[in-house]
């Protein structure tokens, strides 16, 4: 079998002889003693949209993290779009990237936060706006027709003018969607989206990424506790346990056949086996 | 020796509001450089360039732990000889001042901007601020607003320690007051208003200062 249709098997999405957008090689991380990542290959597709799953210190959000930058990998390589992330190539050597290296490559990416991390002291315009005039170089009208628009597209328009602290936890969250959106990205982090909000809020939110995902030809990662919302959404699932990745596949393979016994046990704990549900 | 009212009300009062505007200039003056610079020192300790945080550090414990009258002298009297600069009082005075309550506001800021949440760097990050752009969006403006009532009260500690200046020749109000005693051989008026003059003023500010907590407080929530 090539690698092509080996990597084809994996995923619902039509690979279709495209290049990956994102590919870790070998890449571990170590917090002091505790490795959290133990040498993880993973490919994500251009528009491709990837769930992982796993318990908790799995390393999944580790995953996220190290493409946001916001972590530095203990070892590994990252390309995103063909270009080395955490390395710059001099006289065809690999060496450690600077800010400026980092600067340039991850405005490819965007990430959506457990806690939203808003920032409490604009208004959700305007937090929907700082980035693409300071950091994009759009002009205020530019940036605010386009804040408008995708906070429409999240139903939080009408709140434009208000503080982050008179918000729920489900509509910051979707004003954090709306502000990584304007950005443009070409792929999107969802670093357990849902964790920290109240049930009831917690599906307008699902929802709100769902509509996301059919509409856009952005690639996605999607850390989540979700299952269902995971098999409805992704194109393929991943399932990390201590550091690796242990299955993976399209929805409709893992969550009905899962091959190992660790993915089995952790479906269980969600009441989910066999026929999916 | 009784207290003299007619020499309180028409001769001390009047020489000292003559000379209060050189306090006010003096304390202003000294808490504007203490702000900027004390940021400055501030960022400087925690620079991830060494060789920027450790002088930076050094150099913020050596003027904080030395008192800031021999600083004033070293600045007033020993600059002449040192580099041929020799400084009018209020400029010796303000840049002394300055100087030595900057390592104090430098401390003020650290704990302004330690406060802000780790989730609020990491989103800077994720919208791919400049390191420039993430503090002056992000960071400072979270970083400061809860440090401007201890700034408010670190304006009036300074403001009381303007008497400091006399002792290099600066004719702000105790210095004036020394005066009138040493013409009249009456210590008791001047000195005693002075410290009538600074309560007011301090307890006026320290009132502002409250209102001022009070209605952030408000805001922020």
């Amino acid at each position: 079998m090539t690698e092509a249709t080996e990597a084809q098997d994996l995923t619902a999405f039509d690979i279709d002889g495209k290049e990956p957008i994102i590919k870790y090689r070998n890449v571990s991380k170590s917090f002091g003693d505790n490795e959290v990542l133990k040498g993880i290959d993973f490919d994500l597709y251009p528009g491709e949209r990837v769930a992982i799953i796993g318990p908790s210190g799995s390393g999944k959000t580790t995953l996220a993290r190290l493409l946001m930058t916001l972590e530095t990998p203990s070892e590994g390589t990252i390309e995103v779009d063909g270009r080395h992330l955490w390395h710059k190539e001099v006289n065809g050597k690999l060496v450690p990237a600077d800010e400026k290296h980092l600067h340039k490559i991850r405005g490819d990416i965007g990430m959506v936060f457990q806690h939203f991390n808003l920032f409490p002291h604009m208004s959700i315009l305007r937090n929907c706006i700082e980035a693409p005039i300071k950091v994009l170089g759009l002009s205020k009208k530019e940036a605010v027709e386009r804040a408008k628009k995708m906070l429409d597209k999240v139903g939080m328009l009408e709140k434009a003018d208000d503080y982050p602290a008179s918000l729920s936890g489900g509509q910051q969250q979707r004003v954090a969607i709306a502000r990584a959106l304007v950005m443009r990205p070409k792929v999107m982090l969802f670093d357990e989206p849902t964790s920290a909000l109240d049930p009831e809020t917690v599906g307008e939110v699902l929802n709100v990424i769902k509509d996301i995902a059919k509409q856009g030809d952005m690639s996605m990662m999607l850390i989540t506790h979700e299952m269902s919302f995971a098999r409805d959404v992704a194109d393929r699932v991943c399932f990390f346990d201590e550091g690796r990745i242990q299955e993976q596949g399209p929805p409709s393979k893992l969550f009905a056949h899962p091959e190992t016994e660790r993915l089995r046990d952790f479906l269980k704990s969600f009441h989910m086996n066999g026929n999916g549900e | 020796m009784a207290w003299d009212w007619n020499f309180t009300l028409n001769e001390v009062v009047p020489e000292l509001l003559n000379v209060i505007h050189v306090t006010i200039m003096a304390t202003l003056g000294a808490f504007a450089l203490a702000v900027v610079l004390g940021l400055v020192l501030a960022l400087g300790c925690r620079s991830n360039k060494k060789w920027i945080s450790w002088p930076t550090r050094g150099v913020v414990e050596f003027i904080r732990l030395t008192p800031p009258l021999v600083q004033l002298f070293f600045i007033f009297f020993v600059f002449p000889h040192l580099f041929g600069l020799t400084l009018k009082p209020m400029v010796a005075g303000i840049l002394g001042l300055g100087i030595h309550y900057s390592t104090y506001l430098s401390e003020v800021y650290r704990a302004g901007i330690e406060s802000v949440p780790k989730g609020q760097w990491e989103a800077a990050i994720a919208l791919n601020f400049s390191p420039l752009q993430k503090w002056k969006s992000v960071i400072l403006p979270q970083a400061i607003r809860p440090i401007i009532p201890v700034m408010g009260n670190y304006l009036i500690v300074l403001f009381k320690e303007t008497p400091l200046l006399a002792a290099i020749g600066l004719m702000e109000l105790l210095g004036q007051a020394k005066s009138i005693g040493s013409v009249t051989f009456r210590y008791l008026e001047p000195i005693t208003m002075v410290g009538i003059i600074f309560l007011i003023l301090s307890y006026t500010a320290s009132l502002l200062v409250k209102r001022l907590e009070w209605k952030l407080d408000l805001n922020g929530k």
